[in-house]
């Protein structure tokens, strides 16, 4: 196998936990990336990660746990965004763009006091862009009770989700309430943004969250296989990039790995060209 | 206790803002009726749907279902609405979206039952709709998209289908086929059809009763009832004229300096 990668990848703690953590994170994603873009929610999802980075920022600042602010960051804005566009499906996005500038600006504050007042280095890359690599064991398990309460939720509103989706009023003739829906839906995106904002760094994490579920629905016709194969490609795409980094160890003189998620977003971007290229190709026929 | 309507409309007022959408609606179905809610756009048909739904909150009045209050029953209507949003790379097969009306009200992923699935196929059949019930929803016809709307508000064994403006949009082959299609599903499913149309001729054969609704007042009663100079007139509040042609109507209003208080929909069906 060496021909193929790095001596001792699985002997390796740091890589056995970015492999695990990998997996349920990128499961998670895969699972609520599904849901967010049948709900054309996906610039909401990417305001989210925004004001994760505020979250993570904060975070570092004050010395917290990074998954603690991401999260908290995300929720957060998810219902400031819930609360200023309540009203009108017209002004979410409106309610989106003011949320994501004021984080932003926020982060930038947050990012510039932690660089200039404290002595660690290296703090805008590491809220910016992760390193599957450098998660804290500590924060191991948290963050896989998170994921696995992700996808218990999920598998129960499943099903009133996706009705409330194409159909808010035959949800509401049925007895939903498709506004609840979509607060605990877009909370549990929130939520689902904090942990890929651990694993591939919070301005990265849309990816993790969109691209394997819109590469998926390019293939797919129904709800479930759309959710196995986003998943697998989530999966799949993010334990490449861990092995990938790993083995660029060895690439440049200097030995000096190149970045686990630039590696796991640039096979995302890949897997969704290459489905999309397939659907164009079937539907033209 | 057959003669409990299905559905009893008692006095229902609905303002907004001060203006009356609807003022003083009452009219009742009768078990398997296939009802008309006639009128131009505007008059407060689709208001009128999203009350019996339960959508819009009434100013008076009340509505019963089956002789019960509307609140207590959600099961018995099946709902069609005028469109669904749906991308087209949305993950749902025409059959999933059926599905969804048996169990999309529901917690939790259970597995749909031999019966379900068993009902689900047959539903699909009802409609028609066997050769594209593996399609996409987001890629299916207007025509197609309203059969399995169909056959979603259906498989849920209501009492009463209602139908806010089924046959808008359609060309006038699909027109004929859905009115056809809607007749024998009221009666192979006993089941009573209230369907808002603006234009009344493609329902006529069909149509047990009308409600005919102008400017948030309504009246109600067989076609030849409801249908004639004398109604109409007292209805607009004018004159209008009720001319049969080779089967079909038109109502015409009288040349009017006033042309404020001309029924849009006479114009509609001249054109017709």
């Amino acid at each position: 196998m060496h021909w193929l990668f790095a001596p001792g990848l699985l002997a390796s703690a740091p890589v056995r936990q970015a492999l695990l953590l990998g997996f349920l994170i990128a499961l998670t994603a895969a699972v609520v990336g599904v849901f967010v873009v049948v709900r054309g929610q996906s610039f909401a999802g990417h305001a989210l990660t925004d004001v994760a980075t505020t979250g993570g920022a904060g975070a570092a600042l004050y010395g917290l746990t990074p998954l603690v602010g991401f999260l908290t960051g995300a929720v957060a804005g998810a219902g400031a965004m819930e609360l200023i566009g309540r009203e009108r499906a017209q002004r979410r996005d409106v309610a989106t763009g003011v949320v994501l500038g004021g984080a932003t600006g926020l982060s930038g504050l947050f990012l510039y006091l932690s660089a200039t007042t404290t002595s660690s280095t290296g703090v805008t890359q590491r809220v910016l862009f992760g390193s599957l690599f450098s998660v804290s064991s500590a924060m191991v398990p948290a963050a896989l009770l998170i994921g696995a309460l992700v996808l218990v939720v999920m598998a129960i509103v499943a099903r009133p989700l996706l009705l409330s989706s194409v159909s808010p009023d035959i949800a509401t003739a049925r007895g939903l309430s498709p506004l609840t829906l979509g607060l605990a839906f877009l909370l549990v995106a929130a939520t689902t943004v904090g942990l890929c904002a651990l694993a591939i760094g919070s301005i990265l994490s849309t990816a993790l969250l969109i691209g394997p579920a819109a590469a998926a629905l390019k293939v797919t016709r129904s709800l479930r296989s759309a959710i196995i194969v986003a998943s697998v490609l989530g999966v799949a795409a993010t334990w490449a990039g861990i092995v990938l980094s790993y083995d660029s160890y060895t690439w440049r003189s200097s030995h000096q790995g190149l970045p686990v998620s630039f590696f796991v977003v640039a096979l995302i971007l890949l897997t969704y060209g290459l489905c999309a290229w397939r659907r164009a190709r079937s539907t033209r026929v | 206790m057959t003669d409990t309507p299905v559905l009893a409309v008692s006095n229902v007022t609905v303002s907004f803002d001060g203006r009356r959408v609807l003022d003083d609606v009452s009219f009742a179905i009768a078990p398997g009726e296939f009802t008309g809610l006639i009128g131009s756009n505007g008059v407060g048909k689709t208001t009128l749907l999203r009350v019996i739904l339960g959508l819009q909150k009434t100013s008076a009045g009340t509505i019963t279902i089956n002789g019960q209050p509307r609140a207590k029953v959600h099961s018995a209507i099946g709902y069609v609405p005028q469109r669904v949003s749906v991308d087209p790379d949305a993950p749902l097969r025409a059959r999933d979206f059926v599905a969804l009306g048996l169990d999309g009200h529901r917690l939790g992923l259970r597995r749909r039952s031999e019966e379900s699935r068993a009902k689900i196929e047959r539903v699909l059949a009802a409609v028609g709709a066997g050769s594209f019930a593996d399609t996409r929803l987001g890629e299916l016809s207007g025509g197609e998209l309203q059969r399995i709307l169909i056959a979603a508000a259906l498989i849920s064994d209501p009492s009463l289908l209602l139908l806010d403006e089924p046959l808008a949009n359609l060309d006038p082959r699909s027109v004929q086929e859905i009115v056809a299609l809607l007749h024998r599903i009221a009666q192979d499913f006993q089941v009573a059809i209230l369907l808002s149309a603006h234009e009344m001729n493609a329902l006529l054969p069909v149509m047990d009763r009308i409600v005919y609704l102008t400017a948030g007042r309504c009246a109600s009663g067989t076609t030849d009832e409801v249908v004639q100079s004398d109604v109409l007139s007292a209805l607009y509040g004018h004159h209008v004229d009720v001319l049969r042609l080779h089967g079909r109507v038109l109502v015409v209003a009288e040349p009017s300096d006033d042309v404020d208080h001309l029924p849009s929909h006479a114009t509609l069906n001249l054109d017709a």
